[in-house]
């Protein structure tokens, strides 16, 4: 048992409230400050704080080096899905507006929480991936372990 | 517009579409980890982004045709504005088909060149880039085509740096021109900022508008300033071509193939489109930015950089100098501010193409069979590779302008357009580039067909693969039959000109 139990304990009750605050910042980000950007920092540092108490080899099984490369491409491919979606939709490319034709600017709110998502997933990726480049001395997450 | 080689559907979003392929595939080519897999989904989108790029083509073929593309539906001037006419839907048929072949030939060459690990987020960047440059040809938003400027610039610095078989120095070769084009970047949005300042607008074609009432004013002025001086950056226009050589000298092969056929050219794009449709070229700051900057720049740019390419003994190096040389070319035709200069630069933009895209596709089979870049090591390459010789021999007599090769009609309108104009001492500057190519080519053909190999090395070649010899032969042979027969080249630069002198972004 390691000597840092309130730290433990601490991060172990702060770390679900960190994610919930990044999803928070996510949801009100198109009416207050906040956003896809700055959420997905705040998720991010939840998995740092996890891997700064309870050690790099947690941290890389709860969140593999690997998902992080595929997090910061499955987030452009959300950002960029949703223009596509739109066109299928029969808007042009990002044309949020034709997401809900029943209602004037229902479809601008899921257009851009949607949008902020995937912006979310990359920044989230982007920001453990830096981490893990910084923490381990090995090649994380570009694949050149194989 | 009315469709024309695409489903209808598909046809009404080209603009976007010429865009959003290559960017959204990107993500799944980063997230494989197979090479070969990540290559198939490159060729397939490029593939699309050409498909594409062909129906904007063919759809503003007509006289003054424009196609306005809305972004997320948000009318311009206040929303995001794809914006296609003559001249940047030529640049865009150019970027998708040097890009396709490029990437044909990418196959086996980065295959040899890049670690195993490494290709599939290789790939990714390359599609990132290419979907970068498509970006800035055909938005009408000038922060847009900034933001777009900045995503090819940072997936170029990326490919570049990946290095000919891990070469080192092509980190360093990365580095300078992430520095310069980054500076060149800050230049350019920040002439933007003057721009925007001042117009209250960021589409072009209303800048275009506001700017024709505000004749001589200042901020204007600097605005467009520090936009020619950061897009010079990227055109590699001297003396602000330093990042160039080294870049092209250590990038992989099939990088200095792709970029050598269109990222300065798309830099070139941008400042037709700021200097004639943005502003006008008969305001006395622009006029005489292009007589006494571009004018003498492109000039020096033909002297200097081509006597630089006679000292050099890497060939990539060599070919890097050139094409620092063959965009004085193109500048000297932008800055005569005439249809016809305009004219002979965009034929020898699209020509410039033809011949350095064959010749580092040549270089790139003879990288891959014997892994050799010095001109000492060309040495009886005529006897074992026979074809790609004769296939780099034509690019070669089309760089230095021999008849019956598109060289020859680059510099056959060019010094038409100059003696139009009555400036035979650029005709001279012509004459004397020319001839100063002829000897730094003829060093390399010497080696190649006259001087006997060496006793030890040139095993038998590796047969060059099916990916390279046919783009390379699409690219020969182009340069051969659009050197007989210009017709199209000059048709597709006459209207391309013209929809920038006449109409283009201006309504």
């Amino acid at each position: 048992m390691s000597p840092y139990v309130v730290l433990r304990v601490v991060s172990k009750l702060l770390i679900p409230l960190i994610f919930l605050f990044g999803f928070y910042v996510h949801f009100h980000g198109e009416y207050s400050p906040g956003g896809g950007f700055a959420a997905g920092v705040v998720v991010g540092v939840g998995v740092i704080l996890y891997a700064l108490i309870f050690g790099m080899e947690a941290a890389r099984k709860a969140a593999p080096p690997y998902w992080a490369r595929v997090g910061m491409a499955l987030g452009a491919l959300i950002f960029a899905g949703v223009g596509f979606v739109s066109l299928f939709m029969g808007g042009n490319y990002l044309d949020y507006t034709v997401l809900d034709p029943n209602h004037t600017y229902l479809g601008q709110h899921i257009g851009i929480v949607a949008v902020e998502f995937g912006v979310l997933v990359s920044v989230t990726a982007v920001i453990i991936a830096i981490f893990y480049g910084f923490a381990g001395r090995e090649r994380t997450g570009d694949g050149a372990e194989d | 517009m009315e469709p024309q080689v695409l489903p209808a559907a598909l046809a009404a979003h080209a603009p976007a579409l010429l865009v959003m392929i290559p960017l959204i595939m990107s993500a799944p080519a980063a997230m494989i980890k197979n090479g070969r897999v990540a290559w198939v989904i490159a060729v397939l989108s490029v593939g699309a982004a050409l498909a594409m790029a062909l129906e904007v083509f063919l759809a503003t073929r007509a006289d003054g045709a424009i196609w306005s593309y809305a972004m997320g539906g948000w009318e311009p001037p206040f929303g995001i504005e794809y914006r296609i006419d003559a001249l940047n839907a030529a640049l865009l048929l150019l970027l998708g088909t040097t890009g396709f072949l490029a990437l044909l030939f990418a196959g086996p060459s980065v295959a040899d060149e890049i670690s195993r690990g490494k290709r599939s987020l290789f790939y990714s960047a390359f599609l990132i880039c290419f979907a970068g440059l498509s970006g800035v040809a055909s938005t009408g938003d000038a922060f847009n085509l900034f933001v777009f400027l900045e995503i090819s610039s940072i997936a170029t610095y990326a490919i570049i740096a990946m290095g000919w078989r891990n070469d080192r120095q092509a980190l360093t070769a990365s580095f300078n021109y992430l520095v310069m084009g980054t500076i060149g970047a800050t230049f350019f949005v920040i002439g933007v900022g003057f721009i925007y300042m001042t117009t209250g607008t960021l589409n072009m074609a209303d800048q275009a508008q506001a700017i024709a009432a505000m004749n001589g004013n200042r901020a204007v002025e600097v605005g467009f300033a520090f936009i020619l001086v950061g897009i010079g950056l990227k055109a590699a226009l001297f003396p602000l071509h330093q990042w160039l050589p080294n870049a092209y000298a250590y990038a992989p092969n099939f990088v200095t193939t792709f970029l050598a056929t269109t990222a300065t050219k798309v830099a070139f794009y941008v400042i037709i489109r700021y200097s004639y449709d943005v502003f006008s070229v008969h305001t006395g700051f622009v006029s005489n930015a292009m007589i006494w900057v571009i004018t003498p720049l492109a000039i020096a740019g033909m002297l200097v950089a081509s006597t630089q390419a006679l000292f050099q003994n890497n060939v990539r190096r060599l070919f890097a100098y050139s094409s620092v040389a063959q965009v004085g070319y193109m500048m000297l035709g932008l800055g005569m501010a005439t249809s016809l200069g305009l004219t002979a630069g965009m034929i020898h933009l699209i020509n410039h193409a033809m011949m350095k895209g064959a010749l580092f596709m040549a270089l790139g089979a003879f990288a891959l069979s014997y892994g050799i870049r010095r001109i000492d090591d060309f040495k009886g390459l005529g006897q074992v590779m026979p074809v790609t010789s004769a296939a780099f021999t034509v690019g070669a007599l089309s760089l230095v302008g021999v008849p019956f090769t598109v060289g020859f009609i680059s510099k056959f309108y060019l010094i038409q357009a100059a003696l139009d104009a009555g400036w035979w001492w650029a005709v001279a500057a012509i004459l004397i580039s020319s001839v100063i190519a002829v000897f730094y080519v003829y060093r390399i053909l010497v080696a190649i067909w006259v001087t006997p190999p060496g006793e030890s090395d040139k095993a038998a070649p590796k047969r060059v693969p099916l990916a390279i010899a046919v783009p390379l032969c699409v690219l020969v042979l182009a340069n051969l039959v659009f050197g007989v027969y210009a017709e199209p080249i000059v048709s597709i630069a006459r209207a391309a000109a013209d929809a920038a002198v006449y109409g283009g972004v201006t309504p």
